[in-house]
């Protein structure tokens, strides 16, 4: 989007402020929907690949063009956590810096990053050697590589979701299918629906080579407790599954104690374990993760990460390797003010919509079927009308459809003021 | 130690104008266990008072601050609590501590002014018996005050809508 675009566009939204929402707010929204549903031109259409074309937008993109550049919105839409990285971890990178420390390291990441990686997961209940260990950039790239070097064309995926916005198009780009679980309402997964799932998918010629998991989870804030865990992992072995298991959240646990889905018995030889620095330690921007996965596919994942990546980012490897060494601290407090936050906001919210607590991350998924809306018009209007930003739950499955998704990584004052609105707004419905 | 009286504190600590309501809310208990809480913390003396930071400087006014840092000395009849004691009863003595090194209490004096501040220090704690010597530095600038930056945190970076 070009400046005199957005200038015009913010501006424009102004205007309906000023007149409330009505007839200007259909001209608004009709803007909207020109914004982003402008055709491709026929150019690309040749130019481009043919996946990538087929690839959906993300969902989330529209709302973020919507509200860039305005300070009067409330935006419970950002998955990131308010807090700046501790400063402890950025005055080890200045210092990092000052020294000159800006080359290449090795594929596989700083030996002592890898180290206190594999000797920080036992908090996870898994044991691992460094030969396990290998850091990426951010988790975002783990999930790609790891997808990549297991999956074979046509092999599918078994996805719950509502899920992350990145596990369906990156198996698609891997050759993989996608096989999508719906898992509403209880956004937990079972071993009877997997058992079903990759039956039918047979049926079509899919066999499901892995299953994606994400707990505590991105967009609902549910997690998986053992008994879960053990579901997940009979259905593993019993279709000789590999499980690729997304644990950014797992720090962010406030229910119960998180534990690896690796750490089951057996489990190790055939989970591939995503985790990194951006949500515990808030190092979004420095894109930092790793993977913990058995040798071979270990090996397969590194051959990919040499050939597109090289290695992490230098600097931000030694900002992690502080973040293991001295950041509990900052971690604890961070946490606590989570959990402050998750019990204020669901007490609030169900005073008007319905909602599972949630047990970690910092979202929480409420529906909002009962208001007779749809997730985007509801999202929508609480925009227009309002001035809140939350993302529609459709943007992360089909059946996310009639949720939204409220991240409270915000301060407690604006979510205070967040949380007020949208009780207003649905009570004026 | 009770947990819960606990977080309740530190959220008082840190904002003394969170309402019994609020505070419930966070913590997932009820406002009577808070109202409670409060109250036995304030009876025991575990809550002193309730203040409010101010920056001074900004809105207008230069009031004088100034570290003393006091050597002394002691008798059987004067121990470090009596002399303490008589330091700390000034209204121009705004913390007294006694501290480890090279003197025995750290004293922060505020004034109107460096006149002010240097003739207090002569007249009223100089001339105790038990005070040896004292070092005046004047404060010239605050940047943390009570775990308070003073000055302009980073802003908020962070896209407003992010998956």
């Amino acid at each position: 989007m070009s400046e005199a675009r957005e200038v015009r566009g913010v501006k424009e939204v102004r205007n309906v402020e000023e007149a409330g929402y009505g007839a200007a707010g259909r001209a608004d929204e009709l803007e909207f929907e020109r914004m982003f549903e402008r055709k491709n031109e026929t150019k690309s259409e040749k130019r481009i690949s043919r996946s990538v074309e087929a690839l959906k937008p993300s969902g989330i993109r529209k709302f973020f063009e919507l509200i860039i550049g305005r300070e009067d919105i409330i935006s419970l839409g950002v998955g990131e956590p308010d807090f700046p990285v501790p400063w402890r971890i950025r005055e080890e990178m200045i210092y990092a810096l000052e020294k000159g420390i800006t080359s290449y390291t090795s594929n596989f990441g700083l030996y002592e990053l890898r180290e206190s990686i594999a000797s920080y997961y036992r908090k996870f209940g898994v044991s691992c050697g460094v030969e396990n260990v290998i850091v990426t950039t951010g988790v975002s790239e783990a999930v790609d590589i790891a997808l990549r070097a297991i999956l074979n064309p046509g092999e599918g995926v078994l996805i719950p979701e509502p899920c992350y916005v990145s596990y369906s198009p990156l198996t698609t780009l891997a050759g993989g299918v996608a096989v999508s679980y719906p898992t509403t309402p209880d956004f937990v997964p079972t071993y009877e629906d997997m058992v079903k799932l990759a039956r039918e998918a047979e049926g079509r010629g899919v066999r499901i080579k892995a299953v994606m998991i994400n707990y505590p989870n991105n967009p609902t804030g549910v997690s998986y407790t053992r008994s879960v865990l053990e579901e997940i992992a009979d259905f593993a072995v019993e279709k000789d599954a590999i499980v690729v298991s997304d644990e950014i959240y797992a720090e962010l646990s406030y229910s119960f104690k998180h534990e690896s889905i690796a750490s089951l018995e057996g489990m190790f030889d055939r989970t591939v374990i995503l985790n990194g620095f951006s949500k515990a330690f808030s190092m979004t921007g420095l894109r930092v993760g790793f993977a913990i996965a058995p040798e071979d596919v270990l090996n397969a994942m590194l051959k990919i990460h040499q050939y597109c990546m090289l290695c992490a980012p230098v600097l931000s490897q030694i900002g992690a390797i502080e973040a293991l060494r001295n950041g509990e601290d900052d971690l604890e407090e961070m946490r606590e003010e989570y959990v402050r936050r998750r019990n204020f906001f669901v007490k609030r919210i169900r005073e008007v919509l319905d909602v599972k607590k949630p047990d970690g991350a910092f979202y929480a998924f409420p529906s909002v079927k009962e208001t007779g809306l749809s997730s985007e018009e509801f999202a929508k209007r609480l925009l227009f009308e309002k001035k809140v930003a939350v993302v529609p739950g459709n943007a992360f499955g089909e059946c996310g459809e009639g949720y939204i998704r409220c991240a409270y990584a915000v301060s407690m004052e604006k979510l205070k003021e967040a949380v007020e609105r949208i009780v207003e707004f649905v009570e004026g419905l | 130690m009770d947990k819960k009286a606990q977080e309740v504190l530190k959220l008082l600590e840190n904002d003394a104008r969170l309402s019994y309501r609020e505070i419930a809310e966070m913590l997932g208990i009820s406002e009577d266990e808070v109202r409670e809480i409060v109250k036995k913390a304030e009876e025991n003396g575990v809550i002193l008072k309730y203040k409010t930071l101010i920056n001074w400087e900004r809105f207008g006014e230069e009031p004088v601050y100034a570290v003393i840092d006091i050597r002394v000395t002691l008798t059987r009849e004067k121990n470090y609590d009596d002399i303490a004691k008589r330091i700390a009863k000034y209204p121009e003595v705004h913390a007294v501590r006694l501290i480890s090194g090279d003197y025995d209490f750290q004293v922060v004096v505020k004034g109107k002014s460096l006149k002010d501040v240097s003739f207090f220090v002569a007249e009223k704690i100089s001339t105790i018996p038990e005070v040896l010597t004292t070092v005046t530095h004047f404060v010239l600038r605050t940047y943390k005050e009570e775990g308070v930056l003073l000055f302009k945190e980073e802003e908020d970076r962070r896209l407003a809508v992010t998956p």
